[in-house]
């Protein structure tokens, strides 16, 4: 009971800090804050296929970007949108597209899942790019944030900077509770078995291919979610929002964060945030410390700030090398099938 | 349909065919196992055992022939629907999750016996009916005590019995035992054997070895192939005594054994 | 369309899958035998146009361009192996894609200072600089018939090379059975070694030789690493010969999609894409899953 309590400080601590924070911090700084919390959304959902999966997606992005066109498209020239129709459309959108993708990417493995998700997601970059859909390689402006209404009186209104920072703090939680939820019921655990011995998966019985389209469209749908948040706070969407740089960026995030574990990610995607906002107002050639920096993970942090965190207290993690299951199977598969 | 089931035959396979391009694998190969019995299928390398468990179990889809498992038709069923049907199997090399505790292993494949891989609500650890089914197959392999250690530390004569373990918690009518003696030292193999003479009681036991001590030991029943092609079938005896069998196969491989 | 027309676009999209193939092939290798996905082999294509243009700006020599380009790319590739990558075999494919990312980055971003963000144009030697008369109002450029012959030069040279010569039978050995080249005494580190500085060389050799008929800008990498990967989906990874195939299916498809259906012609390969995976989810050399 004791250590259930100490289990929950650190937690609650965060969690009244993040409400305090829009009362504490001028308006940019909740922007910012929104910002990050709607990228980390985005960085949890990618770790429901990447860290639980074990599958490395690369077009993630263009879900989050499918949804702010969604948005952007649904909403009249000169008025709001009402999320209760816009926000169903772009994750049923988002679902279908991640339905699609996922189905012909999962028929694949390893590095060709890699490269296949990646030229998936630039195709849908360039649907937006080389056609007039969404005004071309110039993007779309969304005037007005969507309208939350029940029946004529406003719920909640989106354009205020602070009542924003609490949806997208709300989405945040909605996605800790769902994933928990999904990661600890079978469906979960079905999802990593198959990621740490498929063959063994496949041969118990479990139907891995449906698991993890599942899995990857439920993804989708959480990244659209952000992505049409994120189009909201923003006010615009641009072809670059689809772009797989955006999808790499948030693996970093993920890899950063830790992929073993549900919220990390989320810390991942604060960091980055944060980081990218200080190189900027440091230096014009920000991205070269960025990329720097990048280099730097892959090699010192397989294990992600959590690692990072247990070299400065000194604490052990046990945390294997992410994602090395994939590779030995991947590696493994080929000698074997040649040889039955 | 059910006259096979009366007779208590849990597999049948007719007239199996497997080519690789030109090359014929195994070819017009039929055999049936009986519930409560150990079928042996013993032959030189490259004769073909492999890829009859390959095919058996559906990792390979056959090129012609049929499978009847109690009853039922499963030649067209995918790898993951025979395991659900009731086919479990273990590998040359051994197929487990090295990373997660020995009981975890073996709870994962209780849950994918009870079909719910798709259920998002509700905590696997909760689920009595899979725990239980989890701690009788630990019990049945003598693994109780290694419950909380990870997979991957454990003996290699242990991590052979934990996958044993992992296919009775599927609780199959049909197993198949791809060599599970090899690379074992005397008395990890002689705990194995007594622990494959188990599982036969009221399940279908098909059984690949090389160590042909062990299967004389075991088995109720010989099937022997060479060039991917049954060259003889029948009881031990029968089979011991059989001139091509003597000639093609048993003589030197015998003496290697010894 | 009548005959000539058709002709001409069907050159066009030969000599577009030609350069197609020189750089995935530098790719495909790179995965094959290595096991290495390499994000940064656009960003070398973009760089070794952009030393070409920078090399030409200085000398005046188009073959000087070309050569200086493909060696500062190949010893970069050399110390990049040396450094970074060679950390990376036996690595987790995540690991890879991160590192080749931040590679990206840093290219970007150093091709910024040092060439800055311009569009550049490079032009063809002298003698190469002409164009065919073949009607009234069409011609065809000499350059670009030159294009095709030497990319169809270097495509020979690489299938000799890798199917004829002790070498490439060391790099086949690596890519089937890595354990046993070791075994064997073949000094792996050195083949490794060369075998991703020459995919990075093919790479900015493919980014050089374009540069006359194609500008030089900074989005030039990633468009073509986007190409490079379904070019290698639609081979097979690590056939050489598939993403002969898939280069010259995917040049096919693209110059004669820009003319038949211009709206949706960037869409197409990704169609083609997915219907390769429904129908050989390996490629179509790719080794079949059994």
């Amino acid at each position: 009971m004791n250590s259930k309590l100490q289990n929950l400080i650190v937690p609650l601590a965060l969690l009244f800090a993040a409400v305090a924070l829009p009362l504490l911090v001028p308006t940019y700084y909740v922007q910012l804050a929104s910002k990050m919390l709607l990228m980390g959304m985005l960085a949890m959902a990618l770790n429901l296929v990447v860290g639980f999966g074990g599958l490395v997606s690369l077009c993630h992005a263009a879900f989050f970007g499918l949804a702010g066109y969604v948005l952007a498209l649904t909403s009249p020239e000169s008025q709001a949108a009402s999320i209760w129709l816009s926000l169903p459309i772009t994750m049923a959108v988002c679902g279908l597209a991640a339905a699609i993708i996922g189905a012909l990417s999962l028929r694949t493995k390893g590095i060709y899942f890699i490269m296949v998700t990646l030229a998936f997601g630039e195709m849908l970059f360039y649907l937006f790019h080389d056609t007039k859909i969404g005004g071309g390689s110039d993007g779309m402006y969304i005037y007005f944030k969507p309208d939350v209404l029940l029946g004529s009186t406003q719920l909640i209104d989106l354009d205020k900077p602070r009542t924003f920072y609490f949806v997208a703090l709300g989405c945040v939680l909605l996605t800790v509770w769902l994933l928990r939820t999904l990661v600890n019921a079978p469906f979960g655990h079905a999802l990593a078995a198959a990621r740490d011995n498929e063959r063994r998966s496949v041969s118990l019985g479990f139907p891995v291919f449906m698991v993890r389209l599942v899995a990857f469209v439920i993804s989708g749908v959480l990244a659209g979610v952000a992505g049409y948040f994120s189009a909201a706070q923003f006010g615009f969407v641009a072809p670059q929002l689809l772009g797989w740089h955006l999808s790499a960026t948030v693996l970093v995030m993920v890899v950063l964060g830790g992929m073993r574990s549900v919220t990390g990610p989320l810390i991942g995607a604060m960091v980055i945030i944060g980081l990218e906002e200080v190189l900027k107002s440091s230096t014009e050639h920000w991205k070269l410390i960025y990329g720097l920096i990048v280099i730097f993970i892959v090699f010192a942090l397989p294990g992600g700030v959590q690692q990072l965190s247990s070299l400065i207290f000194g604490r052990k993690v046990d945390a294997p090398t992410p994602g090395t299951e994939v590779w030995k199977g991947a590696r493994s598969m080929q000698p074997e099938a040649a040889n039955v | 349909m059910s006259e096979i089931a009366a007779k208590g035959i849990a597999l049948r396979a007719e007239g199996l065919e497997k080519r690789f391009g030109g090359l014929k694998a195994v070819s017009n190969v039929s055999l049936d196992v009986h519930a409560g019995e150990i079928h042996a299928v013993i032959g030189p390398n490259g004769a073909g055992k492999s890829t009859l468990i390959n095919l058996l179990s559906g990792d390979l889809p056959v090129t012609s022939g049929t499978i009847t498992l109690g009853g039922k038709v499963i030649t067209t069923m995918g790898a993951s629907r025979r395991g659900l049907a009731g086919v479990g199997r273990s590998y040359q090399k051994t197929t487990i999750f090295q990373t997660s505790t020995v009981f975890e292993n073996v709870r994962l494949s209780a849950q994918a016996r009870s079909g719910h891989a798709l259920w998002m609500f509700g905590n696997v650890r909760n689920d009595a009916t899979v725990n239980q089914r989890a701690d009788n197959a630990l019990a049945q392999t003598g693994l109780t005590a290694r419950a909380q250690t990870r997979a991957n530390l454990l003996s290699h004569g242990e991590q052979r019995q934990l996958e044993i373990a992992m296919v009775l918690a599927t609780d199959p009518q049909l197993i198949l035992l791809d060599e599970p003696l090899a690379g074992m030292g005397q008395s990890e193999a002689k705990r194995m054997i007594d622990l494959i003479k188990g599982l036969k009681v009221r399940r279908a036991v098909l059984l690949v070895e090389h160590d042909m001590d062990a299967v004389f030991a075991l088995a109720d029943r010989l099937t022997v192939m060479a060039d991917g092609q049954v060259i003889a079938s029948g009881a031990p005896d029968y089979v011991r005594a059989h001139p091509t069998v003597r000639s093609a196969y048993l003589g030197h491989d015998h003496g290697e054994a010894a | 369309m009548n005959g000539l027309t058709f002709a001409v676009q069907l050159l066009n999209g030969v000599q577009y899958g030609l350069v197609l193939f020189l750089v995935a092939s530098g790719l495909t290798l790179v995965f094959g035998i290595l096991g290495v996905i390499n994000l940064a082999h656009g960003a070398f294509y973009m760089l070794g146009a952009y030393l070409a243009y920078w090399i030409a700006a200085m000398t005046g020599s188009f073959w000087a361009a070309l050569l200086g380009s493909v060696g500062i790319s190949f010893v970069l590739g050399l110390a990049l192996e040396n450094v970074f990558i060679k950390r990376m075999y036996g690595r987790d494919h995540l690991a890879q894609v991160l590192l080749s990312f931040g590679m990206i980055l840093v290219i970007d971003e150093v091709r910024q200072i040092l060439f800055g963000k311009d569009v550049h144009s490079v032009a063809p030697p002298a003698w190469l600089s002409g164009s065919i008369k073949l009607t009234d109002v069409l011609s065809y450029p000499v350059y670009r018939l030159a294009l095709c012959g030497f990319c169809l030069a270097m495509a020979i040279a690489i299938f000799y090379v890798i199917q004829r010569t002790r070498i490439g039978m060391v790099i086949r050995a690596g890519a089937e059975n890595r354990e046993m080249t070791r075994s064997l005494g073949i000094p792996f580190d050195t083949v490794n070694r060369f075998v991703f500085a020459g995919g990075i060389a093919l790479a900015a050799l493919g980014g050089a030789v374009v540069a006359p008929v194609s500008t030089v800008f900074p989005g030039m990498g990633d468009s073509m690493l986007i190409l490079s990967f379904v070019v290698v989906v639609l081979g097979g990874i690590g056939s050489v010969s598939g993403a002969a195939i898939g280069a010259l299916l995917i040049g096919l498809t693209d110059t004669f999609g820009k003319v038949f259906f211009p709206q949706i012609s960037s869409i197409l390969i990704y169609v083609l894409m997915a219907g390769i995976l429904l129908w050989r989810p390996n490629g179509i050399l790719g080794k079949r899953e059994v």
